[in-house]
This record gives C-alpha cells, structure tokens and sequence, in this order.
C-alpha cells in the first residue's frame, strides 16, 4: 500500500535534504525546529490490464454513449491529443496517448470509418519533431497516417485553418481548429499529470489561436485565480469552461478520454531523486554522490541531454471519457487522489529546488524566464485553499539560471529577455505596451508555423503565469543563479540557501518558518 | 583446347606421403585383429539362434536429453553466441526491422519479479527464422527461451541435436505423433517460467505461402495460462526458404501482436483460429500499415497469407507480387562502385 504524502517537522537529527538545482542537485541542511519538508504520496499501483481498462472506458462512457454508436461509416473523426508538454519526463513506451488512439481507431475501423485525421493540439506551442511524434502516437499510428498527411500538427496561425464559433456572454473570443469544428465527432486524448489540464481546457485552449487564447491567458485572468490546481477558485478554468459552453451550442461534438498517472517520476538509477533522504538505502547514497560527482564534471549540455533522455515509468491510474464536464470531474478526483498533501498553516519563507524541465523546454533549455515560470506559475500554484506561502513571505528557488536560451525553440524568449524586462518586469505594463507586437510579429509566426518555435506571444504567457506568485510574495530569491538573468527577472540573487536565509530576514524577521517544497515528484499542498 | 599447367609434386614427398598411407593403414588392420582377437566381453556378444533382443530406446528425436543445455553454464555460452556470432549472421544476411515490441511492455517484470513466461508463434518460412526470433524477441523473455524445434530433423544425430540445444535452446517436438512427452516437458518448463517459440505451422513452408495453423500452441497456452504472443516475420522466405542451396542477403520485418489468452470457456480450436487471425492481421500490418491493416480486419478482408485458392505456376506468380510491395524479402543488390577515373 502506497504512503500518503508526509510533511516532515525539521530537527537536529534530519538528514539534509535534496534541493534540485536545474541539471544537478544539492543536500542542504535546512535550520531545525522552525523548518519543515513536504514529502509527495508514493505512486498509486497502476491498474491492472491498461488496454482492457481503455477499451472498457471506451464502452463505457459518462453521460455520453458508447464510442461504438457514435461512429458510422461516412463520417468525419478527428483524434486530438496533448502535445509534448505532457507528462514530464517524457514516458516510457508505450505512451498513454498510444494505447488510447489505437484502441480509438479499432473502433473506428470496425465501425468502417475512412476519414480520420489525427492533430496534435499545441495551442501556441512549438511544433514537435518527428520523434517527438513517433514517441507520442507510436510507430504504427505514425507510419500509418503521417504519410498521407491525416497526421499533423495544429496551426493556430493560418486563418484557412482555424473557425470562428461565437463569443461568451463575457465576450470571450472562441476560434478552434477548422477541422476538429467541422467534424461529425471529435475525440480528445488527454493526458492530466495535474489538476488544471484536461476538461474543456484541452480543446478551447489546446486546439485555438490567439485571438482565443488572449482572453485567457492575461494578467488579470492568472492574478485572479487561487490557484490553478483548484477548479472552483481559478479564473483560467471559469473561462475555458465557458468557451466549451460555446463549442458545444455552435455544435462541435467532443468524446473526451482523459487518463491519469502516479507519480512514478525517476527510473531506478534515479530513484533516490523521489525517496526520502532516511531511507535512502546504501546503493541510494551510491548513486546519489556518483551522480552528482559525475554531474559536477559534465558540461551542462551533455547533462541536460543525458536529462532529457530519462523516461519515466509513469503508469496510468485510471482512464475515464464521455462528457467533458463528467469526465473531467472524476479525473481530478483521481488526482488528489496520488497529489494532495494535507499541510497545517502558511509559512514565511517557502524553498524549491527547480529542476532541469518545465512543459515548456522538452528536449531544450530551461531559460531564465521558464525558470521563473516554473518558480512562481508552476510550484508556487502547487495548493488548494491557501498558497503555502503567506502573503509579503519569501520564495527562495535553486537553479543556475544561465543567461541561455534555445534559438531555436525560443526566439522570441531573446528578445522578450533583452527588450522587454530590461525596461519592465510588471506584467500589466509589458502586456499593454508589447504582447500585441510580439504577437504580431511577421517572424515569429514564420517561425511558429514552419520551424519548432513557440509562438511570439509565449513568454508573455510565462511571464503572466508567475505574476499571481509575484504580486504575493514580498521577495524572491534565486540561490546559485547567474547573478545577471537573476537582477534581470527582477530577483535578488545569492550564493548559499544560508545567504539566501539571511537576505530573506529582510522581510520576515530573524526567525522565520520555512517550507520545503521536495518536488519532483509533484504534489498539491492541500493548506489548511 | 587450353590446359592447365600441372605443378609438379617433389619425389620426397610423394614418398612421404606413400609411406604415412601405409603406415596407418597397418596400424588399423592390427588394432581390428587384436579386438577380434580378444572377444567378449571386449566385443559384442553373439545373439544366440532363435532369441530377439528387444530395441534399445533411441536417444535421438523426440528422445533427445536436453536438460544439460538449461543449466547456468550453456545458458551463459547460449548468452554470448545470441548477443554475437548469432546476431551478426542475422544482421548480416536478414537485416531486421523489429515492431510492436512495445505491445509487451504491460508483461515485463517490475522490480524484482520474474518475467511471465510468453509463448511466441510465428509464421515459418525459413531456417532463418528462429535465430531471427531469437534475437528480436525482447529482454527479459530472450533469456530464458527455449524452442520447439523438429524432432525428427534436427534431433537426427547426436552431433546436430546437441549444437541445436545449446546454440538455440532447442528442444525437440515430435511432428509425427502427438507427442504427449514434448507436450508434458514443454508444461513444465513453462510452469519454471521458460517462454517458448513453437511454429504453429508446424514445419517450413514449402512454396513461400503459409499453412494451416496447428492447435499445439493454443493447447499448451489454455493448459498453461501463458498468453499467445502473434508474431510475424516477413522476408526469410526469399533469403533462404524450403530448398534453397544458399541464402541470399536481404532485410526482413518482425511484427509483434497484442498478447492473447483464450477467453472463458473458448474452446482450443477457436482460439487456435483467433491466433491464426490475428498473424493474418499482423502480416497485413507489415505489408501495409496499422490504420489500413486494422480497417482489413474489420472488413473481413484481410489478405490470406495462405495464399489464393489456385495451384500451379500462378500460385508462385501472385507471390512474387506480393513480394514487391514489400520493402522485406527482396534481395539486397550490391551497389556498383564505378572506378575513379
């Protein structure tokens, strides 16, 4: 039986405890007595025969009918499914995403459906590379439909491709891509690693543009949600939820299948990365010392792709679909279900070790603003009911922050970085004066649609992610960044967690409760 | 007409060689008379008139020991030969491409447990394809893997059957009989967690086409509770099938199904058809691709791997066909190196 989640109370006798620092790691003693560390769950088992459980989901659907009698010859089927952002690492084949479209086109191919087209819903993400692709659909749904061009990538870019559905009573915009509209059926294949993804956030956010995703993606939208894992106190849901309510009255029928997975995040030469540091067994401190001895002499790109190349043995927990509504419901029961963590009260200060991921630099760099982005829009969000930070409290991450960036991946990052922060970092200020300029930008698009670059407007959207994090926090430190990109995001950077302690004293006194946040593996801090 | 230039042989060696001649065969008359000499008990003893002695058990065909090539020491030497000599031979002369062994990955052992054993059935064109199977069938089952192998062939001597059972973990199938001694050694083993390739075909296709699936397999898989695990190789047959003096390098494909067990209450004929249909769909999908060979399947119109119901030259003809909608079985061509000039 998996152990729930534990929050430990920090005293002389605990080991130090691990701080990820982006593609390395640290022990760091954490001050007794006023400390404490939040442990996520223990991965649920998997369930027992997953291809059995899918196909039985797939006849079995919630306030829908049987996928069966949906599909008849003749008709128009689109498969989306999540890009590359999920899950995180990348899993072990086969992906989730695999089992679930073939077992979709076994009944499709029963039901003697030809027309099927297959998109990857990237939203404003980069495109994905083929073996991206091939890891994602798998060889023989790749080699199958690829070819003939039933296999491919959304465009939020190209107006011939994209419909325009109407507005919500809130005004909001909603375009999605033309054929998922057009088509008699629309089948959605998701993958929700936390609570936020999945519902109607899948298509209205997965499969629109830009002119659909601004109302969303804002400032206040991202301010105003408490927090993003937390359906009934987030603004980013309301919205998407209404924009669904205007796909399904202009007519676009979605079957929406939606998976879960525990938090089985690090294969077994990893593995002490999700143990707790007392129990690390002889072979765990073994691992750990040579891992970082070998770390601390690798140049950092041959690291980040040694990183990169982890899969983790994520297994699905469970697999629901029907209605959006419905499904969604009971997914993120199932997430609680491996995340939360029952937490008694805020702290001052609240420490997070980032790794070397975010959604957003699979097989890439994790630059100064996904560090940011991961810091304050990803694990500062990790609660329900309060943020475990007080308000005024500190953050304090670990990550080298380099002043490095994927020209490829990230083009418009550079100039967001070099341009916009040196002039501002208030994400009200550089959403009016920039994000339509970016947005706009004759390059960036040429880049978005035919190279793998995220669209222009993205690192607005990073920035926007973590604004909630930086209006509630009095400060926000970086300990063993690259002093520059640190005072560039707008941070105050430091050398040791004891440096960065005694900078935050500023601001919460010289005795201040701290909270370490030891993920990877994620959690959801339920606070009290 | 040009002769060829005799080289000739110097005297002394010629004597030489007249001289060991004459000795060894003085020496093998001597060592002759000297047993006869001898007699019983050094020799045979003579049957006395009007008695039979009864036939000794064979030790060869379905008879054959092949215990010892289970044991830590043949399983290392097998280890090495599989991850050498027999897979460069493959790669040299079949060049694979391996799919769907991903459709395994829901049996592979977690943590410390062993791998549940898995019987392997495929199609069988060529002597190719057991060490083809072999060395695609995935860790952890290709190290503990035995196979069911011709008893009456390649148990003929003892010289054959031993290279067999500790190259290729062979153990011999009797194809005459119903073998209820192969069946009750194969439970066993199976039950120790030995995974099997048994060829439900039951012996090599003799003109490229398949045949008829036996029941053995599905049998041993309801009595065992071992899923079947379809497989397809596509490609041997034209590198060295049935008759052929010399193979001829080309790339084959190997197409691992979905495991299946039988249903409740299915009797061994039906899922005999069911794994018979699903190598069916399998070649399909290596001929095509999923999407359409699954579209096939639900048609009903799966093409026929055992070919079209006419006999003669058009039998070979539809074949050859066939065989160049593939990018397997065609021999690879060398590539002309033109001299620089």
């Amino acid at each position: 039986m998996p152990r729930p989640g534990f929050v430990l109370e920090v005293d002389k006798s605990t080991p130090p405890t691990l701080f990820w620092r982006g593609e390395g790691f640290s022990l760091e003693k954490l001050p007794a007595d006023r400390s404490r560390v939040i442990y996520a769950p223990e991965p649920l088992p998997a369930l027992d025969d997953i291809d059995g459980a899918i196909r039985h989901a797939l006849l079995n659907p919630i306030d829908q009918d049987p996928l069966p009698t949906l599909l008849f010859p003749g008709m128009k089927l689109t498969i989306a499914f999540d890009d590359v952002s999920l899950p995180l690492p990348k899993m072990k084949r086969p992906d989730i995403r695999q089992r679930v479209i073939e077992a979709v086109l076994d009944l499709a191919a029963e039901a003697g459906v030809d027309d099927v087209h297959i998109i990857a819903a990237l939203a404003l993400h980069r495109r994905m590379h083929e073996f991206e692709l091939r890891h994602a659909v798998g060889d023989r749904v790749y080699d199958a439909f690829a070819p003939r061009g039933m296999l491919y990538q959304h465009d939020a870019e190209d107006p011939t491709l994209l419909s325009y559905l109407g507005t919500t009573p809130q005004g909001e915009e909603v375009e999605i891509n033309k054929r998922a509209a057009d088509s008699d059926l629309l089948v959605y294949v998701n993958i929700n690693l936390v609570a936020m993804d999945g519902g109607w956030k899948s298509t209205a956010t997965g499969l629109a543009s830009y002119r659909s995703l601004r109302h969303h993606h804002n400032p206040d939208t991202m301010q105003a949600s408490r927090s993003f894992m937390d359906q009934h106190k987030s603004e980013l849901h309301k919205s998407n939820w209404r924009m669904g309510k205007v796909m399904v009255d202009s007519g676009v029928k979605v079957f929406q299948i939606e998976t879960t997975l525990n938090n089985d995040t690090f294969p077994s030469p990893f593995g002490f990365l999700s143990k707790r540091e007392w129990e690390w067994s002889a072979k765990d401190r073994a691992s750990f010392i040579g891992t970082k001895k070998a770390l601390d002499r690798t140049p950092n790109r041959i690291a980040r792709k040694i990183f990169h190349n982890i899969e983790a043995p994520h297994q699905m927990t469970s697999v629901q679909c029907g209605e959006v509504g419905a499904v969604h419901k009971i997914t993120t029961e199932h997430v609680y279900k491996q995340q939360l963590v029952e937490v008694q009260g805020q702290t001052d200060i609240l420490t997070m070790g980032i790794p070397y991921i975010s959604p957003y630099n699979v097989h890439s760099i994790l630059n100064p603003i996904l560090v940011m982005c991961m810091g304050l829009g990803y694990y500062f969000n990790l609660y329900r009911g309060k943020p475990l930070v007080r308000e005024g409290g500190v953050i304090i991450m670990t990550h080298p922050t380099p002043w490095e960036f994927h020209p490829v991946h990230h083009p418009s990052y550079i100039d967001f970085f070099e341009q916009v922060l040196s002039e501002t970092t208030d994400p009200h200020v550089l959403s009016a004066k920039y994000e339509e300029k970016f947005a706009n930008d004759e390059w960036y698009r040429h880049l978005y649609r035919t190279s793998y670059a995220y669209h222009g407007v993205h690192p607005f959207y990073m920035w926007y992610w973590g604004s909630h994090a930086m209006q509630h926090c009095g400060r926000i430190i970086i300990v063993g960044g690259e002093a520059r990109s640190v005072r560039r995001l707008g941070f105050t950077p430091a050398s040791t967690l004891n440096d960065a302690l005694e900078l935050a004293s500023d601001v919460v006194g010289r005795s201040p409760t701290i909270t370490h946040l030891h993920a990877p593996p994620i959690m959801i801090a339920d606070v009290t | 007409m040009a002769t060829r230039p005799s080289v000739p042989i110097p005297l002394a060696a010629r004597r030489v060689t007249a001289r060991a001649v004459r000795s060894t065969r003085r020496t093998t008359v001597s060592v002759r008379s000297t047993i006869a000499k001898a007699g019983f008990p050094y020799r045979k003893p003579s049957v006395p008139g009007g008695i039979s002695v009864p036939k000794e058990p064979s030790k060869l065909g379905a008879n054959f020991d092949t215990e010892w090539a289970r044991s830590p020491v043949a399983n290392a030497v097998r280890a090495v030969v599989t991850e050498g000599p027999l897979r460069m031979l493959v790669h040299g002369v079949a060049t694979p491409s391996v799919y769907g062994a991903d459709r395994l990955e829901d049996f592979k052992p977690r943590d410390d447990e062993d791998a549940r054993p898995l019987i392997f059935t495929p199609n069988h064109h060529s002597h190719l394809d057991t060490p083809l199977s072999i060395t695609s069938i995935p860790m952890p089952w290709r190290r503990k893997l035995v196979v069911a192998a011709a008893a009456d062939y390649f148990f003929s001597s003892q010289l054959k059957g031993t290279a067999a059972a500790l190259m290729l973990n062979a153990l011999p199938l009797d194809r005459e009989a119903t073998g209820r001694k192969s069946m009750e050694q194969i439970t066993d083993l199976i039950a120790d967690g030995w995974s099997l390739v048994i060829y439900p075909e039951g012996g090599r296709s003799p003109d490229g086409w398949g045949q008829d699936f036996k029941g053995g397999p599905a049998y041993l898989s309801s009595k065992t509770g071992a899923p079947i695990v379809p497989m397809f190789i596509d490609g041997t047959g034209a590198i060295f099938g049935k008759g052929m003096k010399r193979p001829k390098p080309g790339k084959t494909k190997v197409v691992f199904g979905a495991p299946m067990t039988a249903a409740e209450g299915e009797s061994t004929r039906r899922f005999n058809a069911r794994i018979e249909r699903a190598v069916s769909i399998l070649g399909d999908e290596s001929l095509t691709d999923f999407w359409t060979a699954r579209q096939n399947a639900a048609k009903g119109s799966t093409p026929d791997p055992k070919g079209p119901e006419f006999q003669s030259w058009r039998r070979t003809w539809t074949l050859n066909e066939q065989r160049k909608r593939g990018t397997t079985g065609l021999r690879v061509r060398q590539k002309r190196v033109w001299p620089e000039l």
